[in-house]
C-alpha cells in the first residue's frame, strides 16, 4: 500500500485467512476453478498488496505503481480475492466468478478489470510481458517495480526460459518472478510429468538472484521481497515452496484440486477449518 | 520496364527500407518509439534505428514469441513499440503471444514482418511467409497492412505508429517499383485506385501491384478497360471500392504474394459475395509451398507475374460474358 505503516504478521495473516474463505466461497458457486494453486499463493500475495508494494486502489494507473501480473492465470481466485480486499474491486461480487457477465472471468482480463496489468491464462507469456513493463519503467527513470507470479508447471514452458536469459541480459533488477512451487500441476505431480530440479540452479545460471523460502510463512515472504529490492544489476527469482491446498485439509498435496471445485459437503468442511 | 500508364515503375527500393527510415524518423520524433529486435536488424533495416537510437533498441536475441510478449508489455507501459523479424518467424513463433498478449487485451503492438511472400528467392520456403495475412488477419482488432512500395511504406509505418490498435505491417525483400510520388497520404481501410476502368477491375497489394498495372496495360492494347486497386489496408479493407468494382466492372481478379486461402481475395470474395455478386478469379500461391531460386524464376514458376494476372483476367472476363 502507499502507507507507510507496516502491517503485522498477525494482520497479514488475518487477511490471508479471509482471502482463503473468499476462495472457497467464489470457486463452489462457480462450480469450477482452480482452489489448489490459488490456495498456495495466498502468503505471497497477500505480502505484496498488503506489504511490499506500491501501488493506489483509487489511483489504479498512477505510471509510477509497482504492477503485479499473475503468470498462471488460472489461479485467479486468489488474485480477485486480494484484489477485493485491497479495494480495487467489488468483494460482494466475488461470487459471479466464471459467470456470464461477471468481471470475474475464469482468467484475469483487462477488459473486464482495467486495474489487471495484464490478461493471461497461456503459460509461460507473463514474464516476458513483465520483462517488457521492467524495460519501460527504466527507460522512463520510474522507480516502479514488476512482479510476476509464475506457476511451477509454467516454467516447463520453453518461454520462460527466453525470458529468463532477457532479464538478466539486460541486467533489469526491477522486476521479481515468484515461483509458486506447489510441487503440482493438473496431471499430478511436478517431478512425474516434467521434473523441475535443481531448480535454483536453474535460475542461477541464468543469471538471476535466486531466493529460496517457505511460501507460507510472512516473515519469509516479507524479508525475501526486501531482499529483491536491494539487488541490483541483476533480476530476482523467489523459489516459494509452498503447500498446493494450503489451509484446507483435504485439498492440500491432493492433485485432485487442482483444478475442481468443491461439492456442497467439502465446502462446509472447508469453511469449517477456515473459521 | 516503362509503361504506357502514367504509371512508369521505376526500380525502388525495397519496402524493408522504407520501413528502417520510418523507423528513423519515428525515433527522432517521439521518444517512447522504441524497436525490439531478433538478431535480424541488418536484414529488418532496424539497425538504422539502433545506430542513433541505442539505448531505446532491445535486443531479444533469437526468441521471437519472447520478443512479441516483451513488447506487448513495451506498449501495454505506454510505449509505441515495434517487433520486426521475418515475417515468417515473427507471425508463426509469435502467433500464440500476438493472440493473448496484444489481440485480446487489445495492445497496440507494432508487428512489422519483412521477407514476406515467395519473392524471398533463395532462401527457400522455411523463411518464405506465405501464411501471414490468414494468421495476422484471423486476430481480432488487428490492423493489418501490406504496402507496394517505398512510399506507401514509410506512410503507412508513421501512420499506424500512433495507431491505437494492434497492428501487423508487412514487408519485402525484393526491389519495389515505385507506384506513389512522394506525399501521397494514406490511411487506415483505404485503398488507392491507381487506374480507371469498366470492363474489369484487378485488386493487387504488396508486390503485385506493379504487376497487376503491367497487365492492365497489356489487356488496354487488346481494347479492354481495366480498373487496379492497391488495397494496402488487408483489415480493414476498402469494402466501399470493392462494391463499387463489383457494380461498375462486373469483374475483379485478386492477385497476392500470399496463399490463396486466407488471402486478400478470400476477403474481398466475402464483400463480394455479401453485396453486389460477380465474376471472381484469384492469383496466388495456391495450397503448396515454393522452393529456392532467383526472385524472378520463382514468380515465374509459381504464377505470380503480369502474364497470369492477365491470363486470370481473360477468364474472369470469358466467364463474364
Amino acid at each position: 500500500m502507499t502507507s507507510a505503516e507496516t502491517p503485522s504478521f498477525t494482520e497479514l495473516e488475518a487477511i490471508s485467512k479471509r482471502v482463503r474463505r473468499s476462495i472457497i466461497e467464489m470457486i463452489t458457486a462457480a462450480k469450477s476453478g482452480h482452489p489448489g494453486g490459488s490456495l498456495s499463493a495466498v502468503e505471497l500475495l497477500v505480502g505484496l498488496y498488503f506489504d511490499q508494494m506500491k501501488h493506489d486502489p483509487k489511483n489504479p494507473k498512477w505510471p509510477d505503481r509497482d504492477r503485479f501480473i499473475l503468470g498462471k492465470g488460472h489461479a485467479a481466485p486468489v488474485l480477485y480475492a486480494v484484489m477485493a480486499e485491497a479495494g480495487y474491486v467489488p468483494k460482494d461480487q466475488l461470487n459471479t466468478l466464471r459467470k456470464m457477465g461477471s468481471i470475474y472471468q475464469g482468467h484475469p482480463d483487462v477488459r473486464f478489470i482495467p486495474a489487471l496489468e495484464a490478461s493471461t491464462g497461456s503459460l509461460g507469456e507473463g514474464l516476458s510481458v513483465g520483462l517488457g513493463m521492467a524495460f519501460a519503467a527504466r527507460l522512463n527513470g520510474s522507480p516502479s517495480r514488476t512482479y510476476v507470479m509464475l506457476g511451477d508447471g509454467e516454467i516447463q514452458e520453453g518461454q520462460i526460459w527466453e525470458a529468463a536469459m532477457f532479464g538478466s541480459f539486460h541486467n533489469l533488477d526491477n522486476i521479481v518472478a515468484l515461483l509458486d512451487y506447489n510441487k503440482i500441476q493438473l496431471d499430478g505431480w511436478v517431478k512425474d510429468i516434467m521434473a523441475l530440479e535443481p531448480i535454483g540452479d536453474k535460475w542461477r545460471a541464468f543469471g538471476w538472484h535466486t531466493i529460496t523460502i517457505d511460501g507460507h510463512n510472512p516473515a519469509e515472504v516479507r524479508s525475501a521481497y526486501i531482499e529483491a529490492a536491494g539487488t541490483k544489476n541483476k533480476p530476482t527469482v523467489i523459489i516459494a515452496h509452498t503447500i498446493k491446498g494450503k489451509g484446507v485439509s483435504f485439498m492440500e498435496n491432493n492433485p485432485k484440486f487442482h483444478g475442481t471445485a468443491p461439492n456442497p459437503e467439502e465446502f462446509q468442511k472447508a469453511m469449517a477449518e477456515l473459521a | 520496364m516503362a509503361t504506357n500508364t502514367k504509371y512508369e515503375l521505376k526500380p525502388g527500393p525495397a519496402t524493408r527500407e522504407a520501413f528502417g527510415r520510418a523507423l528513423v524518423a519515428l525515433g527522432r520524433e517521439n521518444t517512447q518509439v522504441v524497436v525490439c529486435d531478433a538478431d535480424l536488424s541488418k536484414s529488418t533495416y532496424t539497425h538504422l534505428f539502433a545506430k542513433e537510437f541505442p539505448e531505446r533498441f532491445v535486443s531479444c536475441g533469437i526468441a521471437e514469441a519472447n520478443m512479441v510478449a516483451i513488447g506487448a508489455g513495451l506498449a501495454a507501459s505506454g510505449k509505441i513499440a515495434f517487433v520486426a523479424s521475418f515475417s515468417a518467424f515473427v507471425m508463426n513463433k509469435g502467433f500464440e503471444q500476438l493472440r493473448v498478449t496484444a489481440a485480446y487485451p487489445n495492445v497496440p503492438l507494432k508487428v512489422v514482418g519483412t521477407h514476406s511472400g515467395i519473392s524471398i528467392g533463395e532462401d527457400g520456403p522455411s523463411q518464405m511467409s506465405i501464411e501471414d495475412l490468414a494468421l495476422a488477419c484471423s486476430l481480432p482488432g488487428f490492423v493489418v497492412v501490406s504496402p507496394a512500395d517505398d512510399v506507401s511504406m514509410f506512410e503507412l509505418v508513421k501512420l499506424l505508429a500512433y495507431h491505437p490498435a494492434p497492428c501487423f505491417i508487412r514487408a519485402g525483400r525484393a526491389k519495389a517499383a515505385i507506384v506513389y510520388e512522394d506525399g501521397e497520404k494514406f490511411t487506415v481501410g483505404g485503398s488507392k485506385t491507381l487506374l480507371e476502368g469498366k470492363d474489369l477491375t484487378i485488386i493487387a497489394h504488396g508486390l503485385m501491384v506493379a504487376e497487376a498495372i503491367r497487365s492492365a496495360e497489356a489487356l488496354g492494347e487488346e481494347g479492354v478497360s481495366v480498373r487496379v486497386i492497391d488495397m494496402y489496408s488487408i483489415k480493414p479493407h476498402d469494402v466501399e471500392a470493392v462494391n463499387k468494382a463489383a457494380r461498375e466492372t462486373g469483374a475483379i481478379v485478386v492477385v497476392e504474394e500470399h496463399l490463396v486461402d486466407g488471402g486478400l481475395g478470400v476477403r474481398v470474395a466475402q464483400t463480394v459475395a455479401s453485396g453486389t455478386p460477380c465474376v471472381m478469379e484469384f492469383v496466388g500461391i495456391e495450397n503448396r509451398y515454393a522452393e529456392s531460386g532467383t526472385p524472378e524464376s520463382i514468380l515465374d514458376k509459381y504464377g505470380l507475374l503480369a502474364r497470369d494476372v492477365t491470363a486470370a483476367s481473360r477468364k474472369a472476363l470469358a466467364r463474364k460474358k
